[in-house]
């Protein structure tokens, strides 16, 4: 197996309204199992994301594949083999559950998994036709999740995933993760320090808008000095269920220290 | 009896009019937050051509029987063509600039009329048309225009057409994804900005059409009559999102919804113009589009409000 | 302003030769010297073949200047709104025109001299910008374009259909000649009038310059930049944006009224949406948001409305092949491609195009 990261992204600068949301964030994507992208509210993990797909403007390089993409449009990226289920899900609540899985479609070798889908996510068949809004959380991420196994993408971009569901769906989420990243490599934004324990193989954790740590997720883990310094949630690693569903990604909640939340940017 | 008939007819026949022009308008609006003002223009454009093509200019295409088909569809074509070329030329530049793509609208809804009256002059000149949408039929006593029943027939092929395509196609159901969450359908991999085009197309199509109607409607056409127009689906439009902001889907409720309010303003503005003091009809409608944007800025306009 | 042109011309003509101290001290003063010549005006017999009919001082050139002034102030005054805080209305005209018709309809049906009237139609215009701004700034963004297109639209009918005679219909209203004080009726007396727009000229300026340097001014700015930051601040923006409408429809009916004695009427194409979008784009072609850019877009516009269709008539563009002849002919249309151009590869206007092209 190839030792070359699938995703190399250096130097990775977002500025918004004026405003430096990130300063140069350095982030290798192995090329296979899961690499989590850590760090606490605000230090610009989603930017991170949306500024790798060109969702927000952006310099730096972003390598996939070996071949530079920072020009590239959003969709161009996307097609060359990228899945992204975004914090909010992205989902089209005026769509049926079977439109918002035939809009991630893409002409490729061996056309739309609906197979692999429907083996992981048997309830998205059986609402096929219901509106997507009409669903609760959990069913909604399966649909996000569900689009980004559609196309036998290179890489799976997730953006918390488990946020704001009930611990037994969050442990559904987690099987299919692990079961997808047996066949592509993950990139994982996550807070929930268990899923990243049970998930991930390699971490990446930003602050205030520039990478801060890379390394083994169990290294880090295993360090409770480090987890605290770089993510200020050592005392509650395992709290799964304490997440606050509607808490927005870049403001305070359990995660940010108090001495910290005055330093959250984005 | 045969008054009411009449008007109501008639109505029905503006009513389709503002149809043709505010579904493409809610459409655009819908995906790509661009208030359109120069789809008067468009109008305009679609009915200088027809005209231009049955006044005998276009091989095959005359004032009458399959002539006259043939310059609609060239109005129609032309009407596309120019839509498209906005789109690409002057609002595909301007993503980023929300506020500079209206103002480049604007400037085109000023340039295109004037640009009418200087080739073929400021004042109106006479629709040619099949002597047998010229004439008149009976219905329930009153004598009806038969242009009013092509207008209507136009329109209702035209929403159906729409729905058709919205609802059965895979570029209806982009668009339809793009209205609720254009970065979300490029996240998908899916150029969206083709979407952009292919509305801008649509809706200049249906201006189009409406404009070479109109021409029979109105039996002339002149540089002002698209700019005339546009604020009335301007109120179709607000009226139509308020209407469809409960429905399935937003995409295929504007369109609903336009249709509705588009039937309910040219009945609301004919019997209101003859019933009570002329010019009462309009400005009660121009009125109801404040008093509805006050109520439920949300409503069509709720992405840039 | 075309005189201004020339003024500023010989101003930068001399700087070039002088060292740069000098340069800086005579471009501060440029403003004076335009002013003075401008103030000039009347007296010089200087032919301007092409810009202008006839020497500046005739009776028609110094009608065309004065309405270049008016029309230019007006934008001035309409950019308090978009440039400054960041309103597009789409209904400006409407009290411009409410100043003209309020003032002529007082004057002539209560019988009142024209000073009371001129008070009165000012009041007027006040009235309607605080009532209707009041009730269209409640939503924001294209809502709120849309709902004052909306009520000028509603104005435009009103005049148009002429209740019960009073607006006239599509003839407007006429000034009867012996309403007016002597001084400003008849063509002899067309530099008094032309002295009036300069001074609501200098008198929109001198507003806006001082509105814009106040507080309010500076909450305005915040508004442009970012309407949620100032809310953070605790302060309400509906109250500032209302000030700023009202005060440009004040200094819009101002002008209505310095419009009406310059055209010795009041006429219905000031109310029609096509003036108000005809006022955007003079904004924007000058340089929204800068103090000299509205007056030159205003300036600019109105002079070409009125003369290219001239230059269209004469001999150097008749012999022009028709796809050149029939474009130029059309003022509108000249203006409406360059309102376009400007918008998309000259953001900023034609103002700010000398210090583009100094940075190439």
């Amino acid at each position: 197996m190839s030792t070359e990261p699938l995703l190399a992204v250096r130097g990775l600068a977002v500025v918004i309204g004026g405003r430096h949301i990130l300063h140069g964030v350095d982030l290798d994507v192995a090329p296979s199992g899961v690499t989590a992208l850590l760090g606490r509210n605000g230090a610009g993990k989603t930017t991170t994301v949306r500024g790798v797909l060109g969702l927000v403007p952006r310099t730096g390089s972003v390598r996939f594949l070996g071949e530079e993409t920072v020009r590239l449009a959003t969709h161009a990226l996307v097609r060359r083999g990228v899945g992204y289920a975004p914090e909010d899900r992205g989902i089209f609540a005026a769509l049926t559950v079977a439109e918002n899985l035939r809009l991630a479609e893409r002409p490729g070798a061996g056309g739309p998994a609906y197979g692999l889908v429907h083996e992981l996510f048997p309830e998205l068949k059986a609402r096929a036709k219901q509106l997507a809004g009409t669903l609760s959380g959990g069913q909604q991420q399966m649909v996000a999740i569900g689009r980004t196994l559609l196309n036998g993408n290179r890489l799976i971009i997730a953006d918390e995933p488990t946020k704001g569901l009930a611990p037994k769906v969050v442990t559904e989420v987690a099987r299919v993760l692990e079961r997808a990243a047996q066949a592509v490599p993950v990139l994982l934004v996550e807070q929930n320090l268990a899923m990243v324990r049970r998930l991930a193989e390699h971490c990446v954790v930003l602050a205030d808008g520039r990478t801060a740590h890379r390394g083994p997720a169990a290294d880090l883990l295993a360090d409770p000095e480090a987890t605290r310094r770089l993510l200020g949630v050592g005392r509650r690693a395992d709290a799964v269920s304490e997440e606050n569903p509607m808490a927005p990604q870049d403001t305070g909640t359990a995660a940010t220290s108090a001495a910290d939340s005055g330093k959250a940017g984005a | 009896m045969s008054t009411t008939v009449l008007l109501a007819v008639t109505g029905l026949g503006l009513g389709a009019l503002y149809f043709l022009v505010a579904a493409g308008l809610s459409l655009i609006f819908g995906l790509m937050d661009v208030l359109n003002f120069a789809h008067g223009a468009l109008l305009s454009v679609g009915a200088y051509a027809t005209w231009w093509a049955a006044g005998g200019h276009l091989p095959g295409a005359g004032s009458g029987g399959f002539g006259f088909v043939l310059a609609v569809c060239f109005g129609t074509a032309v009407g596309t063509v120019a839509a498209v070329v906005l789109e690409l030329a002057l609002i595909r530049p301007l993503y980023d600039r929300p506020r500079e793509q209206v103002l480049a609208t604007v400037g085109v809804g000023l340039a295109v009329p004037a640009l009418l009256s200087a080739i073929w002059g400021p004042d109106a000149r006479p629709f040619p048309g099949p002597a047998a949408l010229s004439g008149t039929f009976g219905l329930l006593g009153a004598r009806i225009p038969v242009n009013r029943l092509v207008l209507i027939g136009a329109a209702a092929v035209v929403l159906v057409a729409l729905r058709l395509f919205l609802g059965g196609t895979r570029h209806g159901l982009v668009v339809r994804a793009g209205v609720e969450d254009r970065a979300m359908v490029t996240a998908l991999g899916i150029d969206v900005r083709r979407a952009f085009t292919l509305v801008f197309a649509i809706g200049g199509a249906a201006a189009a059409l409406g404009g070479a109607l109109g021409g029979l409607y109105y039996g002339s056409v002149d540089p002002g009559q698209g700019t005339s127009l546009l604020i009335f689906a301007f109120v179709v439009v607000v009226i139509g999102g308020t209407f469809g902001a409960g429905g399935s889907g937003a995409a295929t409720g504007s369109v609903a919804g336009a249709a509705l309010a588009a039937v309910v303003v040219g009945l609301v503005q004919q019997f209101a113009n003859y019933y009570t003091a002329s010019g009462l009809g309009d400005l009660a409608v121009v009125v109801l589009l404040a008093v509805l944007l006050l109520l439920k800025p949300g409503g069509v306009t709720g992405r840039l409000a | 302003m075309t005189t201004a042109t020339t003024a500023r011309e010989a101003a930068t003509g001399g700087d070039v030769a002088a060292p740069a101290g000098s340069l800086r001290r005579y471009g501060r003063w440029w403003p004076a010297v335009a002013l003075a010549a401008l103030l000039a005006a009347p007296y010089s017999s200087l032919p301007l073949p092409g810009l202008l009919d006839g020497p500046i001082g005739s009776a028609g050139s110094l009608q065309l200047l004065a309405l270049c002034l008016v029309f230019g102030a007006l934008a001035t005054g309409y950019d308090l709104l978009l440039g400054r805080t960041g309103l597009l209305s789409f209904g400006h005209a409407l009290y411009f025109a409410a100043g003209s018709y309020a003032t002529e309809l007082i004057m002539v049906e209560a019988g009142l001299p024209f000073a009371v009237a001129a008070v009165l139609g000012l009041c007027c215009g006040i009235a309607l910008a605080a009532a209707l701004g009041s009730v269209a700034l409640r939503v924001g963004g294209i809502a709120f374009s849309m709902v004052t297109l909306a009520f000028a639209q509603a104005g435009s009918i009103l005049v148009e259909r002429d209740p019960g005679g009073v607006t006239g219909g599509e003839e407007g209203r006429a000034i009867p000649a012996d309403r007016l004080p002597a001084s400003l009726a008849g063509i002899g007396n067309t530099a008094n009038l032309y002295w009036i727009a300069l001074a609501y000229l200098v008198l929109t300026l001198a507003v806006v310059h001082w509105a814009v340097r106040s507080p309010t001014g500076r909450v305005w700015e915040g508004i442009k930049e970012n309407e949620r930051r100032v809310e953070v601040l605790g302060l309400r923006p509906y109250g500032f944006k209302l000030v700023a409408f009202v005060l440009a429809g004040a200094l819009a009916a101002v002008g209505g009224i310095v419009h009406l004695l310059l055209t010795g009427g009041a006429t219905p194409q000031t109310t029609t949406s096509d003036f108000t979008l005809s006022l955007l784009v003079m904004v924007v072609l000058g340089g929204s948001g800068s103090r000299w850019g509205p007056l030159v877009g205003g300036v600019l516009y109105t002079w070409a409305d009125h003369r290219l269709g001239d230059l269209a008539g004469s001999p150097a563009v008749s012999g022009l092949p028709s796809f050149l002849r029939v474009p130029l002919s059309q003022p509108l249309f000249l203006l409406g491609a360059l309102f376009v151009a400007t918008v998309v590869a000259l953001p900023g206007g034609l103002t700010r195009l000398p210090a583009r092209l100094r940075r190439r």
